[in-house]
């Protein structure tokens, strides 16, 4: 496991307290995921994705402050925290999705194998084809059918493709969709259930290749059965890119992430609070308010 | 470990267009302007036309030079877009400006005093303007609106409130017959007003079944924006009402349409501003006059529209000159209604 | 005593009551007095159904099918006052056609192009203005069309149509038989075109602004640029309703009436040949024939201002339905 872990502790040292009395299972299943077998990356995935110095600001409000996390290449971070405290506002700056909202700002880097996504010049179409994003609700185009869903971004990105249909059943596979939608590939999209709308919204983001894959809570509209299909799928991923996942439920970040973000705002802009390997964060976190959030005080 | 600053930074818009960008746009605009001015020297083509086209094909080629090496194909395709949306836009907007300025330039000429507070009654259409005027004529106009506002507007906002209050069993079917009362075509309601009262009854050109003519094209207008005003109207005001005790119709007439009378009046206006300068109907219904008549009910009045009309028909310089000159007036109480039903409308808007 | 059972006793769900209430007088009459006002479209369109009937009655019998396909126009009075007539309107109908067909054609991409500007281009400020603009245009009079179109579009459109000829004159419908442009169905169609751009582009654009945002998202996301996900995700919406609202300003164009006057010469032939001064309107016929109309025209006239009756509702019905569709189901 890589050593880059950057804390932000916003002037709260605590003293490295031996917390004995683990709180949860939710622990027991971090560590189970940390010690679930090596992770061998497949191929070279870049050096990963870095935020520094993250601000973000809705017209005059400040949303985001000083948000800076390295999230190291092949690894799934979850980012938790309650609502409102700029984990989804963060996510869409790491994909310049963020500057969609009239009257946004933002200040800081995100660096893409080490190049600043935000420096002047960059094509963000193509930026936006490293970083792909899969959204809460389920929203493929129902104009399209399940075939031209999945190649869509392709299309929309004039990629030349020299097999699209190897390409067409390889990111369903990937998606987990394949065997359920292999018959009808023809269909219109609109008529597949939310979990497997979801997965084909996976599959679509695969197509065009991406290094890193950004999560905005992607199971909160789904049924149990297709989360735990969907999370299956989100650790599969992880051995050829980088995953960032927002989650408002705290057994799945435990479930599926090697390391946790916990976001807060006390009122103010959000911020992050601490980071670190999921089932340290889960069991021994270092601050207070981590603690008083993961197990369940508030939030 | 040291504690990294928390940067207290400037919010930046990093994906905004940056000097360089404006000055690449500048530069391109300006490319195309030379070479327009060049190639239209060249060649045979004349008018400002040409300029205008030639322009924005010339920019999406200069552009799309700069755009390709940036950002490929994807990039020009992007930029074709904005420069063809642009393109749609600017000829409404130059259509529009076009219509305002000459009817202005060409209007203004005729209009002096005289011109709004003389009659036709002495001066006819081929005459130069100076002598005579349109008095008779506005006065027509206003009569034949006051009276389409009183049949049009209790019968619209009666249905509106129907359609949003009571909303009965027969609600689609009146909602379907409001639609297709407003494709009724100007004509077809002159014919009927005539084939239905002239022939039928003793009733002949008048005021009176001018403004009934016009009723039936105002009435739909009316219905639509009391219907939409009406809906705007909070359901917890009514609920209030009814909670009270009070009956339905108190709770409409007390507090429903009082909450949305000034959107009520915006219906009106719009539909007065669509009716005002109808020819048609008028032309089957009210006949022409070249003086004053205050009688309603009985004999042929002026209008505003049908001297427009007669003017251009008339075919003279001086006849045409008529026509700009009145058509500017009724251009100009047009747009009064319009910036009033404006107001009134954003009114509503703000009690919200 | 009587047994007692012993099972629990079955509790059975009640009906539904009924709720009912005295009407009170009072409500009663207003509701009486205003669904009869409400009545009152349905009141008009059947009278005008009827009155426009009776009068074009005659013409309807003596004509028969003639009326419809027809291409003559003639009245003749002899000595002693017995009206002979032939009144077809084939002419009139196809010039209709031919000249609301321009107009669509040339309308509906400008007011598409000005619709997407408006929704996805132009900035909060520019919009408002351009909103004012496009509502300005629907409040003018068509009078004021027919005198514009007359005066300052007809040089230039004449020009234009010299050009055409020059260039596409091989084409059928753009030779003409003699070099006279002014007054022909390309002018006509050119003003209706105008007129009928604020409808278009008010529907286009209502369509285009409820486009779900979490599909335009989507786009993006994939790394779309604007155009891709206008063309991916905008147009496939609002197809329906740019539809819908081109048929509503085809309904408009239909019954288009003085401003088509100003700037038609109405000829009783079907022309196809459009930059040719020869065209026809059903509306703009009524009122040309009107005034000297012998007393059979004037039933023939009746009778054609029912036929544009019948048309116009038929194309505003069917417009209205597909807006409706698909502006609420919001596919």
């Amino acid at each position: 496991m890589s050593e880059n872990i950057t804390k932000n502790e916003n002037g709260t040292i605590m003293s490295d307290q031996d917390k004995t009395t683990t709180p949860s299972s939710l622990s027991d299943v971090a560590g189970a995921r940390a010690a679930g077998g090596s992770r061998v990356g497949t191929r070279a995935l870049g050096t990963g994705l870095e935020a520094r110095g993250v601000h973000a600001w809705f017209d005059k409000h400040h949303a985001l402050a000083d948000v800076s996390l390295d999230f190291s290449a092949g690894t799934v971070t979850a980012l938790i925290g309650p609502s409102g405290c700029g984990k989804s506002t963060f996510i869409r700056t790491l994909n310049r999705m963020h500057e969609f909202i009239p009257k946004t700002s933002m200040a800081g880097q995100v660096l893409l194998d080490g190049k600043d996504i935000y420096e002047s010049g960059i094509d963000v179409t193509k930026i936006r084809l490293q970083i792909g994003m899969v959204f809460q609700k389920p929203n493929p185009f129902p104009s399209m059918t399940i075939g031209e869903n999945v190649l869509s971004g392709i299309k929309l990105a004039q990629l030349k493709v020299s097999n699209q249909s190897e390409l067409m059943e390889e990111c369903l596979t990937r998606a987990g969709l394949w065997n359920e939608v292999k018959d009808r590939l023809g269909a219109h999209a609109g008529g597949l259930s939310g979990g497997q709308q979801q997965r084909l919204c996976i599959a679509r983001a695969l197509a065009v290749n991406p290094k890193v894959l950004l999560m905005d809570e992607p199971c909160s509209a789904l049924d149990p059965g297709s989360t735990l299909r969907i999370e299956e799928t989100i650790s599969e991923l992880s051995k050829t890119m980088t995953i960032v996942i927002v989650t408002h439920n705290m057994q799945q970040a435990a479930r599926v992430s090697d390391y946790t973000a916990f976001f807060l705002s006390d009122g103010g802009p959000g911020q992050m609070i601490e980071v670190g390997p999921t089932n340290e964060i889960f069991s021994r976190p270092k601050d207070t308010r981590t603690e008083n959030y993961v197990t369940g005080r508030f939030g | 470990m040291t504690q990294t600053q928390t940067s207290a930074a400037t919010p930046t818009r990093p994906w905004a267009p940056t000097l360089k960008d404006r000055a690449l746009t500048v530069t391109s605009i300006l490319l195309a302007v030379i070479l327009d001015v060049l190639i239209v020297a060249v060649t045979p083509l004349k008018g400002k036309i040409p300029y205008f086209f030639l322009f924005f094909i010339l920019w999406f080629i200069v552009d799309s030079i700069f755009v390709y090496r940036a950002k490929g194909q994807k990039g020009v395709r992007d930029g074709l877009a904005a420069k063809v949306t642009l393109f749609g836009a600017v000829v409404v907007v130059m259509v529009v400006a076009s219509i305002l300025w000459e009817t202005i330039h060409r209007g203004l000429k005729g209009i002096n005093l005289e011109f709004f507070t003389g009659t036709l009654r002495n001066t006819s259409l081929f005459d130069p303007l100076g002598s005579g005027g349109i008095a008779h004529a506005i006065v027509g106009t206003l009569m034949l609106i006051a009276i389409a506002i009183i049949f049009a507007v209790p019968m619209g906002i009666l249905t509106a409130l129907y359609l949003t209050e009571i909303k009965g069993k027969a609600a689609g079917l009146i909602q379907f017959l409001v639609q297709a009362m407003s494709g009724v075509p100007s004509v077809v309601a002159g014919l009927f007003i005539y084939a239905a009262i002239i022939l039928n009854t003793p009733l002949r050109s008048s005021a009176f079944l001018g403004g009934l003519a016009l009723t039936i094209l105002m009435v739909p207008t009316v219905t639509r924006t009391s219907q939409e005003v009406l809906n705007l109207v909070p359901r917890d005001l009514r609920e209030a009402g009814l909670a009270m005790g009070a009956t339905q119709w108190k709770t409409v007439a007390l507090v429903v349409v009082p909450a949305a009378r000034s959107g009520l009046i915006t219906a009106t206006i719009l539909g007065v501003a669509r009716i005002a300068g109808e020819t048609a109907p008028l032309l089957f219904t009210v006949g022409v006059f070249d003086s004053y008549n205050f009688n309603p009910i009985k004999g042929d009045q002026g209008s505003l529209p049908t001297v427009v009309w007669r003017g251009l028909q008339g075919g003279t310089p001086e006849s045409i000159q008529w026509a700009w000159s009145t058509i500017l007036a009724l251009l100009i109480v047009v747009l009064i209604m319009f910036v009033i039903a404006r107001a009134f409308g954003t009114r509503q808007m703000k009690r919200k | 005593m009587p047994p007692m059972s012993v099972d629990a006793p079955e509790k059975a769900i009640p009906q539904a009551r009924k709720i009912t209430t005295k009407p009170r007088v009072s409500d009663q009459i207003f509701r009486g007095v205003v669904t009869a006002f409400s009545f009152s479209a349905l009141v008009i369109l059947s009278l005008i159904s009827i009155f426009l009937l009776i009068q074009g009655f005659n013409t309807f019998k003596e004509q028969g099918f003639g009326f419809i396909t027809g291409f003559e126009w003639v009245t003749f009075v002899d000595e002693n006052g017995v009206e002979t007539a032939t009144f077809g309107l084939q002419a009139m109908l196809v010039g209709t056609l031919v000249i609301s067909m321009i107009a669509v054609l040339i309308a509906v991409p400008l007011s598409v192009f000005t619709a997407l500007f408006l929704t996805f281009y132009a900035p909060e400020g520019l919009k408002k203005y351009l909103v004012t603009v496009i509502d300005l245009m629907a409040a003018f009079p068509s009078i004021l069309y027919g005198l514009w179109g007359f005066f300052v579009l007809m040089p230039m459109a004449e020009y234009w149509a010299q050009l055409i000829n020059k260039w596409f004159g091989w084409i059928y419908i753009f030779d003409v038989p003699q070099p006279i442009f002014s007054r022909s169905p390309f002018i006509a169609g050119l003003v209706l075109t105008v007129m009928i751009i604020p409808i278009i582009t008010s529907v286009s654009r209502e369509v285009f602004s409820q486009t779900p945002l979490d599909r335009i998202q989507a786009a993006y996301a994939l790394g779309a640029t604007k155009w891709g996900m206008i063309r991916a995700v905008v147009l496939p919406f609002g197809a329906g309703g740019v539809v819908g609202g081109s048929m509503l300003g085809l309904g408009r164009a239909f019954g288009e009436t003085v401003a088509v006057f100003s700037v038609l010469n109405i000829v009783f032939r079907s022309n196809f040949q459009i930059l040719f001064t020869q065209g026809g309107n059903v509306a703009s016929m009524i009122i040309q024939k009107w005034g000297e109309a012998t007393p059979k025209e004037v039933g023939a006239l009746m009778a054609a201002g029912l036929v544009l009756f019948f048309l116009t509702l038929i194309v505003n019905f069917l417009a209205n339905q597909v807006v409706s569709r698909t502006v609420k189901s919001g596919r």
